[in-house]
């Protein structure tokens, strides 16, 4: 393999696992309170949605769009779910927002359950389905997202799964061994990490996707071609910290003024 | 109806999420830089820096926005 697929294997491992474990804790607080064969039936139902969702968006991307308009759509999309997880980063470094904890998480999501009325259809607890379904769905879609951009855009579908797969299979195997949300992952720094990712390859992608709105519909040229990429990488770091540095005083700024 | 709502529901947060301003920062950056562009104020190759730099600064912005709430 090259450095550019182990890159491609890489960061799709690292997002993934961040998308399986949040997956999981929402499992896990299903099953230990409202039941297993509920929240495993839910996860099930999940699956067969996700398989269906990615036949389906893969063949329609592959076949129905210009490549040009697949970058714009793509990258758009990544540049969105990039930006939300790096606004959240920047939000919890510069202490203005409260660090993702995957026990707190699980902990609202039992007592939500606990509260929750019994609805049984078909011998199967409604809430614990419609939420172990969600959960999953939500989570697994956004893999599918990065794995079918990523994949189709380096032209390496297997390597991209692959990532997606070992990471799925890793989180599944911990998962039953400790039997309790996986806290001790660095869930924080890893989608400060992911956003940065997604952010340089969306905008890579967005904007040369802009082409097919000009002249012949092909693709725009960054100048310095993939390097751009590192380029936006560097960027949306440097952004990054400088928003860290700066928003804590923005906010109590604005505090004085609404204090006066 | 109630599906229907939740079907929107479900794609709104999905590609919306928390905050609305970072998806309208990243449709608004991109349609001015195709604006740029297409005028021909620019070369192709300076639109696309100008895209990665107005992409860069509106999300500085919707971040201040956000903040000063």
């Amino acid at each position: 393999m090259t450095g550019a697929t182990w890159g491609l294997v890489a960061s799709i491992f690292v997002a993934s696992i961040v998308e399986f474990v949040e997956a999981l804790t929402i499992v896990l607080a299903m099953g230990v309170t409202r039941g297993w064969r509920s929240a495993i039936a839910g996860v099930v139902a999940a699956l067969v949605a996700l398989v269906a969702f990615t036949f389906a968006t893969g063949y329609a991307l592959r076949t129905w769009m210009p490549e040009s308009l697949l970058q714009l759509a793509v990258g758009t999309l990544l540049l969105i779910f990039g930006l939300q997880w790096l606004r959240k980063a920047v939000l919890r470094s510069s202490k203005l927002k409260a660090l993702h904890d995957e026990e707190e998480e699980f902990a609202a999501q039992t007592a939500a359950a606990r509260q929750a009325a019994a609805n049984s259809r078909f011998g199967i607890d409604t809430f614990a389905f419609v939420v172990s379904f969600k959960g999953v769905f939500l989570e697994g879609v956004e893999i599918v997202f990065i794995v079918i951009t990523f994949g189709l855009s380096a032209d390496n579908m297997p390597a991209a799964i692959g990532g997606a797969v070992v990471a799925g299979i890793l989180v599944l195997i911990v998962g039953v061994i400790l039997h309790k949300p996986l806290a001790m992952v660095p869930e924080n720094t890893l989608k400060y990490g992911v956003g940065l990712l997604l952010a340089a390859f969306g905008a890579y992608w967005a904007v040369e996707g802009l082409g097919v709105f000009i002249g012949d519909g092909e693709s725009l040229e960054w100048p310095g071609g993939d390097w751009a990429i590192l380029a936006l990488l560097a960027a949306w770091v440097i952004v990054s910290r400088v928003m860290v540095g700066i928003l804590p005083g923005v906010k109590a700024k604005r505090k004085e003024v609404v204090a006066r | 109806m109630r599906y229907v709502k939740g079907f929107g529901r479900f794609w709104y947060d999905f590609i919306i999420g928390d905050d609305w301003k970072i998806a309208a920062a990243v449709v608004l950056s991109l349609a001015v830089t195709l604006g740029v562009t297409l005028s021909g104020l620019v070369t192709l190759g300076v639109g696309t820096v100008v895209g990665g730099v107005l992409l860069l600064v509106s999300f500085m912005v919707s971040l201040v926005v956000d903040v000063r709430r």
